[in-house]
């Protein structure tokens, strides 16, 4: 059962004004995992998700969600899809418990008090549960929308960028939730795009411009890239990083705090340019690193920029 | 034994669950409890509507339709009904012989008048014992009632003239040698407000259902939950009777408001069953809440649906019979007007609230509305969008 592909997709296409903004889209999400979405802001995360879900209908592409077919059973699959909308679209002018209520009575569950009750103890709701959902912060209309979505237990979560505007804490109390539900077996598709959240993912798949460019468990993603890195210290480190942008071979140079990371795929060029700027600027140490997940997406995404035209 | 399932005649839209309609009419019911300024509107609108359009619009009516009831046939009064007949005021839909028919086309709306020419007038006439022509007006329209019956006192002076020569000449004097008696039915003093108060119930309805409703659902795409929506297993039926019940009850209570105004500041008698006013105007508001709901499906903002609200609000003034007497429209309005559920009600309302009809009498406007409300509901569910494309 493990083996199991609770998303199974291929061929997603859509378009909007005749814009393809997801093109020939491919998912396979065995079940249990904690499968990361990433990519650009306009990349077509959202439009996947609403196809995965059938909020959107795809122009081309078939596939099966939970077994079933993703065309023509949307209405099956929604039962047994919890989903977290980017934006949050619960009623604002009703209180968190009217919420959870409504959300229990359309999916017509039983023993509806208990798992209000329940969902509210849960996430840490119960004493604000009166509270109108409109006067919430981020974080707690976040909770919200997770035990909304959570509440009829479904078998797939597919989270649009849930964690959004959220403080750190409330993004690892969330995060460790999300772990909770995948060790009972709920299969999660997370859109994010923070990288100490797409490591917690066991896989990524990687969007820009409506395209896939990369999917692989998170683990196999450095070797994938081959992406080689430099770490560069000292003072003065603005002139050394000036030099070392316009040298060849040099892809990427990222800031990280009082150090720069200077990455590329040709470790003799990057070499080269390192002696230089060791020769320019003596008290400035350059030593090679192991190419983390920061470097390799801000590398990604720097291809590729926001993908709004 | 179980039954074999008939698949052509089981429609899967129509497979709803009671659980999840509550669902969404307790949401509604709450938000619009929550939502005090446009509850408060509701409310506030009919006394106010009431009080400003409480008195006549004054209008020039031609060609209201008149039946003629013709108990004698000699040269005078058929040189009568010819002088009617080509008179611009009145259109002469019949003739009738009994005068129980010309009295069911009177009470039924056909006709806004019957003119009577009892038997032995010509007799009765030229031995100048000044016999009577009877005018019956529906006054309940009053501003209706007034125009033509001046019209019919011109028509039978010219009418008579060339009759009284000869031998009959000491007949052409003044007054004339017969008597034009009105009978104001159902609204005896002609006092406008008797037309208008009922009338404006209609309009209030029309208004408030259908704006109330026609935000409904873009209220809900507008604010972004329409997604959330979508994602559950909710179906369309579900969500539109959940959606508009809530303000069957906003429709009843300015029912309420409207019948006290009207007895209370108009001392306007409420004369009919209340069988078939409570039938006849639960029909027509579930026929605004479908309009509303249909308009909800079409508009993208709030304010869009507003627009489209106001769009469908003008004809339902000028081509129902609320500011022009139905009868004496062209044809073409007369065909709009009767595609529109106010037309129907209006009728329902003049009959049941002044002409004391029972439930028999409205079954010709009632079929009519309900029609027109299962085109509205059925085109609206068709038209719910069941994704966010
Ligand atoms: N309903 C829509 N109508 C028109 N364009 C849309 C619609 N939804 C999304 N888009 C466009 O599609 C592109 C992808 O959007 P989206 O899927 O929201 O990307 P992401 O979630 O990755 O930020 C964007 O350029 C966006 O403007
Ligand atoms: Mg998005």
């Amino acid at each position: 059962m493990s083996d199991e592909l609770v998303i199974d997709v291929a061929g997603l296409t859509k378009s909007f004004g005749g814009r393809k903004v997801v093109d020939n889209f491919d998912l396979k999400v065995p079940r249990g995992a904690i499968y990361g979405f990433l990519g650009p802001n306009g990349s077509g995360k959202t439009t996947t998700i609403r196809m995965v879900c059938g909020l959107l209908k795809p122009e081309s592409g078939s596939g099966r969600v939970l077994g079933l077919d993703v065309l023509s059973d949307s209405r099956r699959i929604k039962e047994r899809v919890g989903y977290m909308t980017q934006k949050f679209s619960l009623y604002e002018d009703l209180s968190i418990r009217e919420n959870l209520e409504f959300i229990a009575r359309l999916y017509g569950l039983d023993r509806r008090g208990e798992r209000v009750d329940q969902a509210l103890a849960d996430l840490g709701l119960a004493e604000r549960q009166h509270q109108v959902a409109g006067k919430l912060s981020g974080g707690w209309k976040q909770r919200l929308a997770l035990a909304a979505c959570m509440i009829h237990e479904p078998d797939l979560l597919l989270l649009d960028e849930p964690t959004a505007g959220v403080d750190p804490k409330a993004r690892r109390d969330f995060w460790d939730q999300i772990r909770r539900y995948s060790a009972q077996g709920v299969t999660t598709l997370v859109s994010t795009h923070y990288m100490d959240e797409a490591v917690q993912c066991d896989s990524i798949a990687y969007i820009a411009y409506g395209k896939k460019l990369l999917d692989a468990p998170t683990a196999d993603i450095p070797g994938k890239i081959g992406l080689r890195a430099w770490r560069v210290a000292g003072r003065p480190l603005q002139q050394a990083q000036a030099l070392l942008e316009r040298s060849p071979g040099v892809e990427l140079v990222a800031r990280f705090g009082a150090e720069i990371h200077v990455c590329g795929h040709d470790g003799a060029l990057i070499a080269a340019a390192a002696a230089r700027a060791s020769a320019a600027y003596p008290h400035v140490k350059i030593e090679e690193i192991e190419a983390g997940f920061e470097e390799i997406f801000i590398y990604l995404m720097a291809g590729s920029a926001d993908n709004f035209q | 034994m179980k039954l074999p399932a008939i698949p052509a005649l089981h429609l899967p839209e129509l497979d709803i669950s009671w659980a999840r309609v509550m669902a969404v009419f307790l949401k509604e019911l709450v938000q619009m409890r929550r939502d005090r300024p446009t509850f408060a509107i509701m409310i506030a609108m009919p006394i106010m509507q009431l009080v400003l359009f409480g008195y006549a619009i004054n209008t020039d009516p031609r060609h209201l339709p008149a039946v003629v009831e013709m108990r004698e046939d000699g040269p005078m009064t058929r040189a009568f009904l010819a002088s009617l007949r080509a008179s611009s005021f009145v259109d002469i839909v019949a003739v009738a012989r009994r005068e129980e028919e010309a009295e069911a086309m009177l009470r039924s709306g056909r006709v806004s008048y019957i003119v009577a020419i009892p038997e032995g007038f010509e007799r009765r006439l030229v031995r100048g014992e000044r016999p009577q022509i009877l005018i019956a007006a529906d006054a309940s329209d009053p501003v209706a009632a007034g125009g033509a019956i001046g019209a019919i006192e011109a028509v039978a002076r010219t009418a008579f003239a060339p009759e009284f020569e000869g031998a009959l000449a000491h007949l052409a004097r003044e007054p004339p040698p017969y008597e034009i008696v009105v009978q104001r039915r159902y609204n005896p003093a002609g006092i406008s407000a008797f037309n208008i108060v009922p009338a404006l119930l209609g309009i209030i309805l029309t208004m408030t259902m259908t704006m109330i409703t026609s935000i409904a659902l873009t209220r809900e795409a507008e604010r972004g939950t329409m997604e959330n929506l979508l994602a559950t297993p909710v179906r369309p039926l579900e969500v539109m009777i959940g959606k508009t019940t809530p303000y069957v009850f906003v429709g009843a209570v300015q029912v309420v408001i409207v019948l006290l105004v009207s007895s209370l500041l108009f001392q306007i008698p409420f004369t009919g069953s209340m069988l078939a006013f409570v039938i006849g105007v639960g029909l027509f508001i579930f026929a605004n809440l479908m309009l509303g709901y249909l308009i909800s499906t079409a508009a993208r903002t709030q304010m869009q649906a507003m627009q489209m609200t106001f769009f469908v609000f003008m004809p339902a003034i000028l081509l129902s019979g609320f500011m022009f007497p139905f009868r004496a429209m062209p044809d073409w309005a007369q065909a709009i007007g009767e595609a529109l559920p106010i037309t129907h009600f209006l009728r329902i309302v003049r009959e049941v609230v002044l002409k004391a009809a029972g439930l028999p009498d409205i079954v010709g406007d009632l079929g009519p509305l309900a029609l027109i409300t299962l085109v509205l509901a059925a085109a609206a569910l068709l038209r719910f969008r069941r994704t966010l494309d």
